[in-house]
This record gives C-alpha cells, structure tokens and sequence, in this order.
C-alpha cells in the first residue's frame, strides 16, 4: 500500500495497518490482503468479483473488515459482498470505501452487499464512504444493500458518508422476521455540487418486528440530497422513520417518508424536517467566543457526530 | 468596569403599522463596577432583558454607548465582546441536537480541558456530573436541567463581567441555597463582576446593588440596604396574588 491507499483505509475504517481478525481489503480492483479466522471464512466468489463471509453460528465478540480503496483514476466496478451470519453470532462487520481521484476520469465504486442473519444473531454493521483527491474525475458510489434478518435478530447500520463523494445513489432494502430488530443511522454531508439519493424500503414481515431509520445530513453550497424511506408494516410491529436535514448555501433536499400499514397492529410514524442553522444556535456559540463560522462548523459536526 | 451610557432601544410600533417608534429602553446609563455584585429588578416587560442583551451585543442601541474601562465597544460583535471579557446566560437557553454538555462546557471554558474538569462545574450547579456529561443539550433536558448546564457554561468561561438573565427560572426550591453560593463562589474568586436580572428576594439579598428597571426607566439606583426595604413595601414588588388582596 502507498500512503494514499494508507490514508484512504484509515478514513473508511479508521486502520492504520492490517487488522487482527478475519478481513480483506480491496484496492484498485482486486483483493490485496485476505484472512480467515477459525470462526469467521471469507471466500472468493468464483462466477463474479466479490466475496462470500460465513460467521459461523454462536460465533462471539468477533469482527470483520473489509474496506475497499481505489486510487487509481477511472477505475469502476460492481462488487457483489455475500454475509451468511450463523445463529446466536454477535460480531461487528466494518465496511467503507474510500476513492482518491487524482485525474480526470470517473472513478466508480457499486457495493452490492447482501446479509442473511440467522435466529437471535446480533450484527453491527458500520459503513463509511469517503473521497478525496483534487482531479476532475468524479468519484461516485453506489452501494445496495439487502438485508435478512432471522427470527430474533438484531442489526444496527451505522453509514456514513462526509466527505468528497460527488455522487451517490444508495439502495437499501430490508427484510424483517417475527422479533427482529432493524436500526439504521444514516449520516450525511453534502456540498460543492455533489448528488446524494438514498432509498430505505423495509418489510416488517414477522409478528413483533421493529425498525428504526434514522438519517441526519447536511446539505451545503449547490449540492442535492433526497431521502425516501419506506416502511411496511406486514404485521403486528413497530417502524418509525426519522429525516433531519440542515439546509445552507443554495443547497436543495427533499425527503420522502411514507408508511404502508397492511395490518391493524402496526405502528408506524415518520418525521421530517428540514431548516436552517437556528440563529440562535450562532449566538449562543458566540456569546462563548466563536466567530459566526466556528459556531457553525461546531454545530454541523455536532449534528453529524 | 463596563458603562453605559445613555442607552435607549426602539423598535417600530406594529400597531400603527411601524410609523411610530417603541420606546423599549429610554436613556439607561449606568456603571458595573470591577468586582461588585449588582441585580437588576423590576416588572415583566420593563426591558430588563433588552439590556443584558446590549450588553452581550446581541442587540445594538439606537443611541448611546457601552464603555469596556473606557473602551467603546458599541458597535463591537458579540464574538469580540465575549474574548473581551463579558459572559452572557440566556434566559431560555439553546438547545443543541448533537453538541454534547461537556462540548459546551469545552467551547465556553475556550481550550482543551478534561472530562473531571468539565464535571466539577456540573457537580457545583448540582448536576450529577456522569449522567450529563455526555449527554446531548437537546430537547430531552427538562427546563431546569438545561438552565442549570447554562450556568456551568459561564462559571467555566470565569470572565470579568459575567450577566445572568433570571437564573432562577425553573429552578427548583431546595437547588436554590446551592445557586445562591454558585453566585457567591463566583463572586469570591473570580474577582469579576456579576449582573443578574432576578425577581428572587433571595438573589437581591446578596447584591452589593440594586437597580430597577420599569418602563424602559433606570427608576431606582442604591445599595442592597436602600433599595430593598423600597422594593418590598410596595405594590409593584408584592406578587400577582397579593395585589388582588390588596384590592380586595
């Protein structure tokens, strides 16, 4: 790895050198590191690119990374990620992508990760996108993920995306079986002329399922955002959907909740809302002795933490 | 030594369509002197607030001047103002999606400081300093713990002027005593001086000053033992219930 690359696998997940445990990273197209653990496989897909992690079941406190960087300009690829999560496993998966885009070609990232959790698994999932690097090329992700949660299980999904991404179109989709849990945070920042859509359509299919989406984001300068979330209720269940937006600049969002109760027992509610920094918010850090732009600085990254 | 001089306020009177002027405060002059501990009282409305607000910069005088040791700071920013020296606790403080207690107290103190820093001036506002700490200054803070982590805020910026604007709201009876010595510790060590706008008879007991302010009106300037037997044998210092025994 070189120091870009470096620099790229430390944004997306916070690694300076090779973890411990089961990961493979991914630069320029193919996989450069690989390790398996007793517990925790990964394994190459042999028709497509991409790779297939098996947790074995009552696998415990154990965790995976599998970060991809791409510095090389106008590299673009579709990447297929398959995780089969056993029975009673608690690990934490850290994924992210981060492209450096020195040139004037696009560079294109799609991450198409599919999850199959089994009965009363427990799954942190923490994904963060990042782009850096002074060329004209754009740097664009587009990352799908599809999500089975078993009986019982439970899976938080941490996403980030604050920097140098100029456009990104993320699909989310989940499916949720009688006593699963879904709870998604999704932070977001957006300035220059970037262009960012993210889509969350989740079935609560079982009796008692529950869901939590929740996306806070920034939207500065002339840059787009759109939030559309979806939540299905399918049966006795809970679903709450929550878009929180600063708008600055000449920036545009649009947020789009909607609710399907297809059962009498569902409970669902969605919230959005969208403003401006409140001008008392500036004063207050003022009155500390923040200029106007530290005060706003503090509290997007405040908002975004 | 903050002065103020012949300070007045209007806003455009909406009821005759802005036509007309509002007079909110009329030749206010007065001076903080280093080191002393003044109240200001009087009625709602009286343009109380307005005045600590000139002061914080927040809203600037239609005419007069404020003096920082003979500095003129009218028309300085509220950022400059607060590097200057001068502090200011909102009446109804901000909240913050977001921004952690102890990011504020951080950002007020002006500099890196620890987490057993930050929750000691918790601990002086009587705040049980590990349940806050990390929390965030949003709308789950009751009123009274959010006025409370406030005053933590300007105890840890230790300015030369610090202004409180009815600190006393929704703070309940048995914080109360610990408020009073907050105010009195302050007073103490900081050697700077502290300007409250209360209603409280207890917080006016232990001014070295007292002003009142009524119709946008300096009406009444002196010490604690002048002032105080004024304010408390008459109607307007006697409370909404007892004015209607009065007229009873």
């Amino acid at each position: 790895m070189d120091a870009i690359q470096r620099e790229l696998l430390e944004a997306v997940s916070g690694l300076h050198e090779i973890p411990t445990g089961a990961y493979n990273i991914r630069a320029d197209g193919a996989s450069i590191e690989r390790n398996s653990t007793a517990n925790i496989e990964i394994i190459p897909k042999a028709d497509t690119s991409g790779i297939e992690i098996h947790i074995k079941p009552g696998t415990r406190h154990e965790s995976v990374h599998i970060p991809v960087i791409m510095s090389q300009s106008g590299l673009q690829e579709v990447v297929y990620n398959d995780f089969y999560v056993g029975d009673d496993a608690d690990v934490t998966i850290i994924a992210g992508c981060g492209i450096h885009n020195g040139g004037d070609a696009a560079s294109r990232h799609d991450g198409i990760h599919r999850f199959f959790i089994g009965k009363n698994a427990h799954v942190k999932y923490v994904e963060k996108h990042y782009g850096s690097g002074d060329g004209k090329g754009e740097r664009i992700m587009n990352p799908v993920t599809e999500i089975h949660l078993g009986e019982d299980s439970f899976m938080e999904m941490d996403t980030a995306q604050i920097k140098g991404v100029d456009s990104t179109k993320r699909e989310n989709k989940a499916h949720l079986e009688a006593g699963a849990k879904l709870v998604v945070m999704e932070r977001l920042m957006t300035h220059g002329v970037q262009h960012a859509e993210s889509y969350f359509d989740v079935q609560l299919d079982g009796e008692d399922s529950a869901a939590n989406v929740v996306s806070r984001s920034v939207a500065r300068d002339d840059s787009y955002q759109l939030f559309t979330s979806h939540i299905h209720g399918n049966n006795r269940c809970n679903g709450h959907t929550e878009c929180d937006a600063i708008i600055m600049d000449n920036a545009k969002i649009s947020a789009v909740p909607e609710l399907s109760a297809n059962h009498v027992d569902a409970a669902l509610i969605h919230e959005a809302a969208i403003g401006k920094i409140a001008g008392e918010q500036i004063i207050k850090l003022m009155t500390l002795g923040l200029t106007e732009a530290e005060a706003e600085e503090q509290i997007v990254s405040g908002f975004l933490k | 030594m903050l002065e103020l001089r012949n300070i007045c306020f209007q806003v455009p009177d909406e009821k005759s369509r802005n036509t007309r002027e509002i007079g909110i405060l009329k030749d206010v002059s007065f001076t903080l002197e280093d080191n002393k501990f003044v109240v200001i009282t009087g009625p709602n409305g009286g343009g109380k607030s307005t005045l600590a607000k000139i002061i914080a910069g927040i809203e600037k005088p239609t005419s007069g001047q404020i003096l920082w040791d003979g500095q003129d700071i009218t028309d300085m920013s509220i950022t400059d103002r607060a590097k200057l020296g001068i502090s200011y606790a909102f009446q109804q403080p901000v909240r913050f999606k977001g921004v952690t207690v102890f990011d504020l107290i951080r950002l007020a103190a002006g500099k890196e400081i620890s987490i057993a820093g930050a929750c000691e001036y918790l601990s002086k506002v009587g705040l049980c300093a590990k349940d806050y700490i990390k929390r965030e200054v949003n709308a789950s803070l009751s009123g009274g713990e959010i006025k409370r982590i406030e005053i933590a805020t300007i105890m840890a910026r230790k300015t030369r002027v610090s202004v409180f604007d009815e600190p006393e709201a929704g703070i309940d009876l048995w914080s109360f005593q610990n408020l009073i010595q907050v105010f009195e510790e302050m007073h103490d060590q900081l050697h700077g001086s502290i300007l409250i706008i209360s209603h409280q008879e207890r917080i006016l007991n232990i001014a070295d000053e007292i002003l009142l302010i009524a119709d946008g009106e300096l009406k009444k300037k002196g010490s604690k033992d002048e002032i105080l037997p004024q304010l408390l044998g008459t109607a307007d210092a006697a409370g909404a219930c007892n004015k209607v025994k009065i007229r009873e």
